[in-house]
């Protein structure tokens, strides 16, 4: 592994289920990620992407396997892999009586980033994510929207070198939405590396660098949008069409064997 | 690929009512009642409702068995309608009367202000006030069935040993059960209007805890001063409650007399009862449907905070953990009354032991072992709301900081709030009594600390909200906690007098908490 690779799993594998009647939600997965890239998962419910992506922030035990997160290896010494990385799910992860600001502070404490630092990044990220004028009220009686954008906030403000997104869009208006993806963007140029699972295919066409493509807990394709597209008939297909062959091709694959 | 269209004609399974209708709305809300409780005696494991069926006739049986036991002696050759029969009869409803109230108004305000259920409804064109005079009418019927729960054993001994006469007191307490939810719906419409919908169902909640618990208390409370000791009923054998009674005739002993069989009282009642919960269901169904409307989308809006005067620079991760817990628990008053209301108990035995006690000395084997139990109790509760409560839970996992150290920031920050609570406690007792003020410290800590453990071995992830169900979540862990307690509080007090001696209660402490070790989930 190369020092700009931010993430490598290899032969990653998770069964919930211990009776062997179900087969497993990751496996034996390899992916790598290089640093400062932005990188879109894709797949259907229950592929695996989430399972996946909780392995690697530290959320779940994986049965077998190694990830890597920029040269620390996750599984050895979790708190230094901790400490680069940013988790954000779909159902943000706030409290309802603390404001913006005491939760950013808070968060800001656990990653033990210096107060100082911690209190001008608090007070851009509000402004950059238009918070402002909600800052110094509870997080209880928040949108969803506002309420993503403040675990957004939380994710940044001690500025891990891997952010992973689960579904980060999901639920949000239009303008929430773009606000979101400025500031991924906006962070990918800076150098941060970014993955995201999503169901909007177009999100992940437009701002993707890579793409990769789970099915059944294993990683069936992966490239940049036309080297996906490349690998279809139709040369002017979209990248729904393409992930929709994508797994197709890997249920019969599944099948035949 | 072609499609075929199956065109069998689909055979009507069964009869059932117009949508929309009222018992369309009747079997809906059956069935949602009935899975709920089903999930809550089974765990969400089928298998156990077995168990959980014996368990229910053992105890059932038990309680038959304990009220033939207790009431035998009192019934002896019969019961007449005289003074102390219908004065003990009383309080006995107005104490059930509580008891419906208390689950009355806190059903009341989950049902038409909490109900995930209501957006769905409100948005359909089914007529909601349908629903509001089902779901009232359910909240009678589950009140009626708690009461019954718990008075079943008593009216059917009194049946046994005196005679069917006290059948008739089985629709004097669903009249009772129909009452209380009149008053429960009558209480809530009124804080609506008083403090407006954003506080409702907090203030009515909190109304709810300080009835279920505040009525036991005074009665107990009022039963020692009247010198009948800690027993609930204690107040009304007073002689001095006797004396001040109403005349026979007197229409406050209705009830009893009912209860007791009279017709003429019994009819009376049931219809002033059925009459009563007829119009309260008719007139508040449409104010609720207006109400909760009126509340969709306001029950989660915050008071804003002062102004955020700059991060601290001084706070270590393990301080910002504490300081987290004790502002989040600071600004949430439910969880406050909630956590306070499992001490509340201990007040009446405590002045009843205050009262009995003979000189000093004496109050200090009283107060050590009443404030080492509170102790443990109130960690208890607090350890799960920061242990297992973790609103925040995939956050601080996914921090770099050691589960060790946060862990243990969390029990710093429980502890830290037990040793403020013991903190006068000490203070007095270090100048009236160093040797009981020794066993109160050694004693708190060893309550606490055992009850935090218990929570550590059972946590489980659940929302703070749900802080009520905790105790039938894991009901090994609920038994171990208070029996823990008790343990130490009897082991502190006895130490005072005897080391050895309190050594006896303290080893089956500690054997009670290996068994709680062992019973832990893996």
């Amino acid at each position: 592994m190369d020092a700009t690779t931010a993430l490598q799993i290899s032969g990653l594998r998770k069964h919930f289920d211990t009776t062997g009647a179900k087969p497993p939600a990751v496996d034996g997965m390899n992916l790598t990620i290089k640093g400062g890239e932005f990188y879109a998962l894709l797949g259907p419910n229950g592929a695996g992407k989430t399972t996946t992506l909780r392995m690697v922030a530290g959320l779940l035990q994986p049965d077998a396997g190694a990830i890597s997160i920029f040269g620390t290896d996750a599984l050895a010494d979790p708190i230094t892999a901790k400490s680069k990385v940013a988790w954000v799910s779909d159902e943000p992860m706030i409290y309802d009586k603390l404001t913006p600001y005491e939760y950013l502070e808070f968060v800001s404490g656990l990653w033990g980033v210096d107060a100082s630092i911690a209190e001008t990044r608090a007070r851009d990220l509000i402004d950059w994510l238009g918070l402002t004028t909600h800052a110094n009220q509870r997080c209880g009686g928040f949108s969803k929207g506002q309420r993503q954008k403040v675990a957004l906030a939380g994710a940044l403000v001690h500025e891990p070198q891997l952010i992973i997104l689960d579904e980060p869009l999901t639920g949000l208006d239009a303008g929430s939405a773009r606000q979101v993806k400025d500031v991924l963007l906006a962070k990918v140029a800076a150098g941060t590396t970014v993955i995201m699972t999503t169901h909007i295919l177009e999100v992940a066409e437009r701002m993707a660098e890579r793409i990769g493509v789970i099915a059944k807990g294993r990683l069936i394709a992966e490239g940049t949008f036309d080297e996906l597209r490349g690998r279809s008939a139709n040369a002017s297909t979209t990248l729904e069409e393409v992930f929709l062959e994508l797994v197709e091709e890997g249920q019969e694959e599944d099948l035949a064997a | 690929m072609s499609l075929t269209l199956d065109t069998t004609p689909v055979q009507p399974a069964k009869r059932r009512s117009a949508p929309g209708s009222l018992t369309w709305f009747a079997a809906h809300e059956s069935r949602l009642i009935w899975r709920d409780f089903a999930s809550m005696v089974t765990g969400g494991k089928p298998t156990r409702m077995v168990a959980a069926g014996v368990v229910i006739t053992a105890f059932v049986v038990g309680m038959h068995l304990l009220s033939l036991h207790l009431l035998g002696p009192l019934v002896g050759q019969g019961l007449s309608a005289t003074a102390p029969v219908l004065l003990a009869l009383t309080g006995t409803m107005v104490l059930f009367f509580s008891l419906m109230f208390s689950q009355a108004i806190e059903s009341v305000t989950r049902a038409y202000y909490a109900r995930s259920d209501l957006d769905l409804i409100l948005s359909s064109p089914a007529p909601s006030h349908r629903l509001f005079q089902v779901r009232t009418s359910v909240l009678t019927v589950q009140t009626i069935m708690l009461s019954l729960l718990i008075a079943t054993p008593m009216l059917n001994a009194l049946v046994m040993l005196d005679g069917a006469h006290w059948l008739a007191g089985y629709g004097v307490l669903m009249a009772l059960g129909a009452l209380a939810t009149c008053a429960a719906v009558g209480v809530t419409l009124a804080l609506f209007k008083l403090v407006g919908p954003g506080r409702t169902r907090l203030i009515a909640q909190i109304v709810a805890a300080i009835v279920g618990a505040g009525f036991i208390i005074a009665l107990q409370a009022a039963g020692i001063m009247l010198g009948q000791g800690v027993s609930r009923m204690g107040v009304w054998m007073a002689p001095e409650t006797l004396a001040n009674a109403p005349g026979l005739k007197s229409v406050v002993w209705m009830p009893a007399r009912a209860a007791m069989g009279e017709a003429s009282a019994w009819i009376v009642t049931i219809l002033s009862a059925a009459a009563i919960l007829a119009v309260t269901i008719h007139t508040s169904a449409r104010r609720f449907a207006k109400d909760v409307l009126a509340t969709s989308g306001l029950e989660t809006v915050e008071k804003p905070t002062r102004v955020f005067a700059g991060f601290s620079r001084t706070r270590s991760m393990a301080a910002h953990l504490r300081h987290k817990e004790w502002k989040l628990l600071a600004r949430d008053p439910w969880l406050i009354s909630q956590t306070l209301q499992q001490i509340l108990y201990l007040i009446p035995p405590a002045f009843l032991l205050y009262l009995n006690a003979k000189d000093g000395a004496a109050l200090y084997y009283v107060v050590v072992p009443v404030v080492v139990m509170a102790a443990g109790q109130l960690a208890g509760g607090l350890s799960w709301i920061s242990i297992s409560g973790e609103d925040a839970h995939e956050l601080i996992i996914t921090a770099p900081v050691k589960p060790a150290a946060i862990l243990l920031a969390k029990v710093q920050a429980v502890l830290a709030i037990i040793a403020t609570v013991l903190a006068p406690f000490l203070l007095w007792l270090t100048f009236a009594s160093p040797r009981a003020a020794f066993f109160l410290a050694l004693g708190g800590a060893l309550s606490a600390g055992s009850a935090v453990l218990i929570q550590l071995w059972f946590r489980s992830q659940a929302n703070r909200s749900l802080f009520r169900r905790r105790q039938v979540s894991s009901k090994a862990a609920t038994i171990c906690e208070a029996l823990v307690s008790i343990l130490w509080a009897a082991g502190a007090g006895l130490a005072i007098l005897n080391v050895y001696v309190g050594l006896i209660p303290a080893a089956l402490a500690l054997i009670v908490l290996s068994f709680a070790r062992f019973m832990r989930p893996r």
